[in-house]
This record gives C-alpha cells, sequence and structure tokens, in this order.
C-alpha cells in the first residue's frame, strides 16, 4: 500500500464524515440552533446580571414573559400558517385600553373588561384575517397600516381618557390578583401563556383545523388543491393572533392599572424578531409553539437584560435589528439549501482495497470462467414480469416471484404460462422463502419482513430489530431487507443490507461502499428480532447449509460469501469461505447434488476497484456529476455459480449474449431445472441442469418429502 | 395616458383618479378655506412635500424594482443625526461627511446584497437594518435625540436659500425628480428597473444584471435619503431622531402607492410620485387649516392608506406564477 493510499485509508475510514450528514437527516437539528441560542442567553445574562435567577426578579420578568408570550404564540399561527402579523402591538394596545375603558371608566366587572378586551382582539384580528384571507392582500403592508391605524386609535383613546382613568376610583381584588398574585408560585400571566401554548400546541400538530394551517403554510396552492378552505383558514390565523394578543392586552391592563402611550410600543417588531428567532419560518409550514416560546424568552431576556445593564436608549432596537436579519437570513439560506447540503454531504464513501480476484473470462480456464449456457434457458412471463428478484417453487411445483409493482405472482405448473397476482404487498418484494408449513416470508424493500399465508393473508411479521446504542441514524428500522432462509427449527435469517440507504439507492451504497449491512433473525415463536452481524458491505443471499447447522450469507460490494455457524463449537461467528471473487454475489441456494448456487449480479471491473481505492474521487463524482455519469458497479454481466460445502468453486454458467440474463439475482433448482430471476430483467429463465437429479425439489430438500 | 401626461378619461386608472381627487380637493379647499390659495400657502404645500417627494422618489425606484425600503427614514434621520454630531464634536466637515456618506452607502449595499443575493425578502431585511441603524446610532454615536446644526453650517445656510421667494429644496425636489424621471424612462438602466420589478426570473434569464441592480437600487435609496435628511435639518435648523417612529415612514409608502406605484413592481414612474405628493400635500395642508388634531391626521392618513393597499390589491393582484415563497 502506497503512502498516499495509506493517507486515504486513514482519512476516509477514521474520520466519520458520514455522521454529518446522518445528524442532518434529522428534524431536531432545525431545533437545536434557537436551543443553544436560548441557553447561550440565558447563560450570559444570567451570568452578567447579578440576581438575575431570584425568584422575585423571575416573577416580574415572567410576568412580562407570560404576555409576550402570548403575542409571540399567535404570531406563530399566523406565520405558519404562511402570512405574518405586524398588528399585534396595537390590537395589544387597544385590548388593554378596552379593558381599561370598561373597568376604570365605565366600572363594570373585571369579567366584562377581559369580555372588552377579547372583543376588540377578534375584531381587529378579523379586520386582519378578511382583507388578507379573503382580499388577498399583502400580509406584511396590511398589517403594518392597521397597526398604524390601531396606533393612530389608540394614541387618541389614551390622551383624552388618561385622565379620567387617573381619577377613577374602581378597585377590584380580582383584578388585583390578575395583576400581582400567584397560583402555585406562577402569575396568571405565565399560567395563560402556558395553557394557551399547550392547547395551541395540541390543536396544531393534533387536529384538523392545525393541520389545515400548517398544510396551508406549506404550500398554498396544494392546500387548495386538497380542498382545504385556504382562505378561511387564513382568515382564522389572524383572529386567532388577535386573540392572543388582547388577552395580552388584557393582563398587561390587569397588572399596570392604566394604560399609557408606551403600552405596546415595539411590541410587533419583538413578537416577530423572537418568532424567527425560535426558528419559525416566514413562509410558512415549519415551524412550533415550543420554537415561537424559545424565540420568545431569548428576545425578552435580551432586551430585558440589555435594559437591567444600563445600555442606553436604541440598544434594543439595534439587538432586535441584528439578530431579526440574522435569524431571518440564516432561516432564508437554511430552508433552502438544507436539501442541497444534505444531499452534498450525505454520501462519505470509504477506502476499500480490493483483493486481486481471477478472470471469469471465457476461455480463461479459471474456475470462474463463465460460459454462454444460460441464454439457452426458456424464458417465462417474458414482457409480464417487471423485476423478478428471487423466484421460488412451492410443493405443488407452482412459480413464485416478486414484482417491481408490489405484488407476488404466481405462475402455474407444469408449463408457467398462465400466471395470476398471488398476494398484493405495496413493497417491492425481494427475498422469498416457505416455511414448513407452507407459508411464503418474503423480505419486502425499504417494508420489512412478511408472510403470505396458503389463504394469501399478508402479514407482517417484523419492521425493526433492536436499535443499537451508536448509531445516529434509526437502524432499528428495516431499510433494506434483501434475502432470507429458515432453518429447521422454524428461526427466519434474513439480511438487511444497509442502514445508509433505501433499497432503491443501492448504487449510492457501493459508490459509498461503507459496511453497514446485517444478518438479523426473526424468532416466530415470540415474534423477536435480533441483529445477529454487523458491519459487511451489503449483505445479500442467505441460504440455509443442506445441514441446518450453518447458513451461507454473501457480501455484495466485498466479493465474498461467510459462513455462520448455528450449531457446533462455532455457533454465533462467521468465517469467510469464498473471498475475491470476480463477481458480486447476490442470492444463494441449495443445489441438488449438494453444493450451493449463487447468483452473482454483476461483474467487477478494475475501473470500479481502483475508484474504491479513490475514495476523494467518488466523493467529488457524486457531488459533482449528474448521476447517470456516475461510474458503480457493472451489472450488465452477471452468472451463475456453484460451489461447495468448503467453499470449493465447482463451476460457473453466464450469458455472455446479455439477451436473456445479463444479470443475475437469484436462481431456484426444481426437478432438474433451475429458474433463474434477475432484478432488472422482464422474465424468468427455465434451464435444463444436465445430470441434475429430476426428483430433487428445494421444498423437498428443506421440510422433507411431500406428507 | 396621451403624449403630454394628461388622464386620459376614457381610460381611468388609479393615477388618473388619484390626481382628479387632487385637483377636486385643491378646487374644494381653495374655495372653502380661508388663506389656502394665498402664494405663501401654495408655497408652504410644496415645500412641505419636497422632503417627502424626494424619498418617495427613492422608494418608488425601489417598489418599481419590486422590493421596499422600510429603513429609508431611519438611515434619513440617523445618518444626518451622525453627521451633525461629528460637526459638533469637531471633526472636520469633509471627514465628518466622508465617514457619513460611506456609512449610508455600507447600509444600502447591506440592504441591497441581503436582499438580491441572500434572497432575503426586502421587507423583513430593511426592517431589520431600519431597526439596526436606529438603534445603533442612537445608542453608540449621538447622546440625544434632537442634534443641532452648527452655527454657519453650509446646511443652516442651505435653509434660507431661496429663489424667487421659493424655498431651495423645491427646486432640489424638482431636479431630483427630473433627473430620476431621465434615469427611468431614458437610460437602459433604468429600463432595466422595470423589467427586474415585472419579471424577476425572466429578467435574469434575458441577461439583466438583475442582481447588482437590485444592490443599486437599495444604496441609491439611501442616498436619497441621506439628501432628504440634510433638507430636514436645513430647513429645520436641527435633526429630531424621534421621527423614526413617527408614521414618516408610511407617509412615503403612501405616497408612492396612492399615485399608482404597483407594490407587485413593474409599474409607475415619477408622475405618479408626483401625483402622490399633491395629494398628500393638499390633504396635510388641508387638514392643517381646518385644525385637525395631529393624532387625527396620522388616523385619517393611515386609513387612506388602507384604502389604498386594497385597491392596489384590486388592480395589481398578485401574481402567483411569479411570486416568491416567503414573499409575504
Amino acid at each position: 500500500m502506497s503512502f498516499r493510499e495509506r493517507l486515504q485509508s486513514w482519512r476516509y475510514n477514521l474520520v466519520p464524515d458520514h455522521v454529518v450528514g446522518e445528524i442532518l437527516t434529522k428534524r431536531w437539528t432545525d431545533n437545536a440552533i434557537p436551543f443553544l441560542a436560548l441557553v447561550a442567553t440565558l447563560g450570559v445574562f444570567g451570568s452578567l446580571i447579578p440576581g438575575f435567577f431570584k425568584l422575585t426578579a423571575l416573577q416580574d420578568s415572567t410576568r412580562q414573559l407570560g404576555e409576550f408570550s402570548l403575542l409571540v404564540t399567535g404570531m406563530t399561527v399566523v406565520m405558519l400558517g404562511g402570512g405574518i402579523d405586524l398588528s399585534v402591538g396595537s390590537i395589544f394596545a387597544l385590548s388593554c385600553f378596552s379593558a381599561v375603558y370598561v373597568f376604570f371608566i365605565l366600572e363594570q366587572s373585571v369579567w366584562l373588561a377581559l369580555a372588552a378586551s377579547i372583543a376588540t382582539g377578534l375584531l381587529f384580528g378579523a379586520i386582519n384575517g378578511y382583507l388578507i384571507g379573503y382580499f388577498r392582500l399583502r400580509a406584511f403592508l396590511t398589517t403594518l397600516v392597521t397597526f398604524i391605524f390601531g396606533r393612530a386609535l389608540f394614541d387618541i383613546l389614551v390622551t383624552s381618557y388618561a385622565a379620567d382613568v387617573q381619577l377613577s376610583s374602581a378597585t377590584s381584588d380580582v383584578l388585583d390578583f390578575i395583576g400581582d398574585g400567584t397560583f402555585w408560585g406562577l402569575s396568571a400571566a405565565v399560567w395563560a401563556a402556558i395553557i394557551l401554548a399547550v392547547v395551541t400546541h395540541i390543536a396544531l400538530t393534533r387536529s384538523r383545523p392545525g393541520w389545515h394551517v400548517l398544510a396551508v403554510g406549506g404550500s398554498r396552492r396544494s392546500a387548495h388543491n386538497a380542498g382545504i378552505r385556504v382562505r378561511r383558514t387564513v382568515f382564522m390565523t389572524y383572529v386567532f393572533s388577535g386573540f392572543c394578543a388582547s388577552l395580552g392586552g388584557f393582563l398587561i391592563a390587569c397588572r399596570l392599572s392604566g394604560a399609557g402611550p408606551g403600552t405596546g410600543l415595539n411590541l410587533e417588531i419583538m413578537a416577530l424578531t423572537a418568532a424567527v428567532v425560535g426558528g419559525v419560518s416566514l413562509g410558512g409550514g415549519r415551524g412550533s409553539v415550543v420554537k415561537g416560546l424559545m424565540g420568545a424568552i431569548i428576545v425578552l431576556t435580551m432586551t430585558n437584560g440589555l435594559i437591567r445593564m444600563g445600555y442606553g436608549t436604541g440598544t434594543n432596537q439595534m439587538v432586535l435589528g441584528i439578530m431579526l436579519a440574522v435569524a431571518v437570513t440564516i432561516d432564508i439560506r437554511w430552508l433552502k439549501n438544507r436539501d442541497k447540503v444534505l444531499n452534498e454531504v450525505y454520501v462519505a464513501p470509504v477506502y476499500l482495497k480490493m483483493g486481486a480476484t481471477q478472470s471469469a473470462a471465457a476461455g480463461s480456464g479459471t474456475p470462474y470462467e463463465l460460459d454462454n449456457r444460460l441464454s439457452a434457458a426458456d424464458h417465462i412471463g417474458l414482457g409480464e414480469l417487471e423485476g423478478p428478484e428471487d423466484v421460488i417453487l412451492d410443493r405443488d411445483g407452482h412459480l413464485y416471484c416478486g414484482t417491481r409493482h408490489g405484488e407476488i405472482v404466481r405462475f402455474f405448473a407444469p408449463d408457467y404460462v398462465s400466471s395470476e397476482v398471488f398476494a398484493h404487498i405495496g413493497g417491492f418484494p425481494l427475498g422469498l422463502a416457505f416455511d414448513k408449513s407452507g407459508n411464503l416470508i418474503s423480505c419486502v424493500g425499504a417494508m420489512g419482513l412478511y408472510s403470505v399465508s396458503p389463504q394469501r393473508e399478508v402479514k407482517r411479521l417484523s419492521a425493526e430489530t433492536s436499535r443499537s446504542w451508536t448509531s445516529i441514524v434509526d437502524d432499528a428500522r428495516l431499510r433494506d431487507p434483501n434475502d432470507i432462509d429458515i432453518a429447521p427449527d422454524g428461526r427466519i435469517y434474513f439480511t438487511d443490507s444497509t442502514k445508509r440507504y433505501d433499497a432503491h439507492d443501492w448504487a449510492l451504497d457501493s459508490i459509498e461502499n461503507r459496511a453497514t449491512g446485517r444478518l438479523l433473525v426473526y424468532d416466530p415463536k415470540d415474534g423477536s428480532t435480533r441483529t445477529l452481524l454487523d458491519g459487511y458491505r451489503y449483505t445479500n443471499g442467505v441460504c440455509m447449509a443442506h445441514d441446518g447447522k450453518s447458513l451461507f450469507f454473501a457480501e455484495s460490494w466485498a466479493c465474498r460469501v461467510h459462513r455462520y455457524w448455528l450449531e457446533g463449537p462455532k455457533a454465533g461467528t462467521a468465517e469467510c469461505v469464498i473471498r475475491d471473487m470476480p463477481g458480486y454475489p447476490d442470492n444463494i441456494n441449495r443445489a441438488s447434488d449438494g453444493n450451493y448456487w449463487m447468483a452473482w449480479l454483476g461483474m467487477r471491473t478494475p475501473s470500479f476497484d481502483l475508484s474504491l481505492r479513490h475514495p476523494d474521487m467518488r466523493k467529488r463524482m457524486t457531488r459533482r456529476l449528474p448521476q447517470d455519469e456516475w461510474l458503480f458497479p457493472n451489472i450488465n454481466t452477471g452468472g451463475v455459480v456453484k460451489f461447495n460445502e468448503k467453499g470449493g468453486i465447482v463451476e460457473a454458467m453466464g450469458d455472455l449474449s446479455s439477451a436473456a440474463h445479463p444479470m443475475v439475482t437469484s436462481m431456484r433448482e426444481h426437478k432438474g431445472y433451475l429458474f433463474v430471476g434477475g432484478i432488472l430483467n422482464n422474465r424468468i429463465g427455465r434451464y435444463k441442469i444436465p445430470g441434475a437429479d429430476p426428483n430433487w425439489t428445494s421444498s423437498a430438500s428443506y421440510w422433507g418429502a411431500k406428507p | 395616458m396621451n403624449a403630454i401626461g394628461w388622464p386620459n378619461w376614457r381610460s381611468l386608472n388609479q393615477e388618473g383618479i388619484v390626481f382628479a381627487i387632487a385637483v377636486v380637493l385643491f378646487a374644494a379647499a381653495a374655495i372653502g378655506l380661508p388663506g389656502f390659495i394665498d402664494p405663501n400657502n401654495l408655497v408652504a404645500i410644496v415645500r412641505s412635500v419636497s422632503v417627502l417627494g424626494i424619498l418617495a422618489l427613492g422608494m418608488a425606484v425601489v417598489i418599481i424594482g419590486r422590493g421596499i425600503d422600510l429603513s429609508a427614514v431611519a438611515i434619513m434621520a440617523m445618518s444626518v443625526a451622525w453627521y451633525l454630531q461629528l460637526l459638533n464634536s469637531g471633526t472636520p466637515d469633509g471627514l465628518a461627511f466622508a465617514y457619513v456618506l460611506a456609512g449610508v452607502i455600507a447600509i444600502g449595499l447591506l440592504n441591497g446584497f441581503l436582499v438580491a443575493y441572500a434572497d432575503v425578502p426586502a421587507i423583513f431585511v430593511t426592517l431589520a437594518t431600519g431597526s439596526f441603524v436606529f438603534g445603533y446610532v442612537r445608542s453608540q454615536l449621538i447622546s440625544q435625540d434632537a442634534v443641532p446644526v452648527p452655527q454657519g453650517h453650509w446646511v443652516e445656510l442651505l435653509g434660507g436659500l431661496r429663489f424667487l421667494d421659493i424655498p431651495v429644496e423645491v427646486f432640489i425636489f424638482a431636479g431630483l425628480a427630473f433627473v430620476f424621471f431621465l434615469f427611468l424612462r431614458f437610460t437602459k438602466w433604468g429600463r432595466y428597473v422595470y423589467f427586474a420589478g415585472d419579471n424577476p426570473v425572466a429578467a435574469r434569464n434575458i441577461g439583466i444584471p438583475v442582481r447588482p441592480m437590485l444592490v443599486l437600487r437599495y444604496v441609491l435609496s439611501a442616498f436619497v435619503a441621506l439628501v432628504a435628511g440634510l433638507l430636514t435639518a436645513a430647513s429645520l435648523h436641527s435633526i429630531n431622531t424621534r421621527i423614526v417612529n413617527s408614521t414618516l415612514l408610511y407617509d412615503i409608502v403612501l405616497v408612492a402607492v396612492i399615485g399608482g406605484i404597483g407594490l407587485s413592481g413593474g409599474r409607475g414612474g415619477v408622475r405618479n410620485v408626483l401625483v402622490g405628493a399633491a395629494l398628500i400635500g393638499i390633504l396635510l395642508n388641508a387638514m392643517t387649516i381646518i385644525d385637525i388634531p395631529l393624532l387625527y391626521q396620522n388616523l385619517i392618513k393611515a386609513a387612506i392608506l388602507l384604502g389604498a393597499i386594497i385597491v392596489d390589491g384590486f388592480i395589481n393582484p398578485r401574481d402567483e406564477q411569479t411570486a416568491q415563497q416567503g414573499d409575504i
């Protein structure tokens, strides 16, 4: 190994690049930035301001936070629906005034004041909602204007009635309690904020109107096409925001027992900044109440903290401006580029030096030498089938295969001309096996392990295994269950080829070449699934040895076959029995003469082998070239190989014309014939094996002669 | 519109309607309000809308290019406040002006860069930079809300300058309006503003440098704001930074929108600004003569702006095909 290659192998095999991509797939990364900002803000101001965390100080700031959170919750809902509400500040102020007017000047009860407050908020929210929802005006400018309008109105009202409020002698214990009291240590404002946040959160995530809001924000047109009443939904978000603002206004009216010219000033930009800083996306659809609340805490802590630290007029606006600009920019760039970044960094190739191999070329004289025998195979279902990855025959000789359309098709013996859809699965059935009682067990791509009874009842056996402690992507899920075989005791052994890619992205997995394939076992007795082996490069075919004491499994991208011991002194361990083959192995099945058939889905090429030693090159390739121009394993030539119990190669056959069976993913021997399937083929081949036992069947070999 | 620019009554549009309203209002005020038709009052009207009109010119160019500049008033007040503060603390005039000019252009560049290259909606960018500019200058660079013009400084002299008994800012407004008219109507880049505003994607596809020009528009708007600020300081002999929190910003948008410059971009021109400014000037003057309190004037202006935006929404409906995600 040259020094360059050693460096490459260290760089690409020891540095866990793939972790970055896996973290980015997580939804919680959206929350991580605001959360870290929250912790940092609290930490900085908590340490800079003495007594920041003292109960009395907290009581005061949480009261304010409660009122503010109400506004932010309303703003969050509006923004989730794809709008924006800048009038919250003036709605807040006007609602505050309504409450003050009803209570101090009309001298009515607190509850009537609350009602007046809410009515004001609902009215203004409805005006906004009507203009934006039904008239489809621009949210930003419209609410800006209603904000000016409301503010002007408030200024007039406050100057006209300020003296009367001062002179009023109305008092109320309820008002004082709401303004100053605490219940279980928390003020009314905090309780109101918590209750509203919880209710809103549940409504957004678990109720129809909430989903409608998110749908409208996510894509207005799609929502409309899905039959959602877009305009009404938008309208309701503004009404809700008005309601939230009015609650806040009522609370501050109780707290301050009055309304002044400063009430609600700058609140709109604060609430907007809070929502955006918390991670609620502009343009809608992404965000949550919790994010809004995180933003509210950050913004309020910062602005209050700066005031308490004695910075002068204007500092707040400066900080708000910076926070808003930075948060909006991050939000826009992140939303726009997240998928791009993810695509860029997800593929993280590793270094691998493949061992030298023997030639499989015709006339090379090696045991792997491919001939043209398979081109003489009869065809079954030509043109009807798409993608028979695996083929299997039942006790009565009927032929089954999966198709790309998510079905299991049955061809009837003896001539295999007529067929029917045996069962509809929904996913792409790959490996197939019959258990003792005649159930057809299948590995369904990206779905899991399924069982189809002779009465065609489809049942899911397993879709997940236990999760490993160090994984970042959810490796409990079966992403690419591939082949399957059943032990004499009924346990089902199967492979899951990769943890990092879905089944249809197998080419990416081959380019990355990271060893994440697994061998798993499903126990029908208790329904459990366990991981037996992990860390192989695309585990593929599985086959129980003839004596049932061990099984063979193929490791495709490493071109190896391993033997896993179920019993005996080596139970639970695997050993490599065939290494450095010239082809990529796929399914393995029993042969009538005590040997094993193995399919080759494709052949190694010197160019791809070389590229495996250049992970940097493959990384650049996936980033810069279109997919059609990628270099990945050759799948235009495959074959069928027979090997013995010890791993020695007995014979190999292929279709050098590439007309009938260019790639082979499975083969099954039955009564002297070999049935050949290929995942990208449009037929099943039937090849008469010279000298094979004409009475041998797979089902008899596994489960004994027909009773 | 016909060639000489007078409204053609058969094809009524917003500009025509607004112009007609302005004429009717003018006539009504001339008849009904004592002292309205007085030449001094007429000069006062024009003078009162000069600064507003200049700011609206900058805003108009930005809006035609499908943007908006909410930082205009902050830039106007704060740049001049900083300039005067520098002068009062003894910085040489040339250096102080260079600082301020650099700062103004920097803010314009920042606005333009974030809008053009980071794809952030203009409304948020300029809202944030406006807040930042006000906060930064107020908290870091100046010590009081109002900063006076130093005795005998050219800004003070500018305020007293008159030709034919008409204050100089009227001429500056007229001159700037003419320059903007030439720019928008007869220069290549001026026409590009319309293309970019009408359909940015198509404009980009045919090879117009849409993004650099976006930046240019915000720099232009910032520069115009500085000019307006200097004129304000000239006529008042000081600059009060509280103007940032007033409704001046919305008056600017009001002038542009009410004159018929569609907020969806690509439509309108200098004439629309003049018509809008005329109506607002007459309206404000009439309200002042009738002695409507300032607070009520704000309410009335807000109501008019709301009406203008609703009308604009009907005349220039949003184009879902070219609207961007997050364009709210």
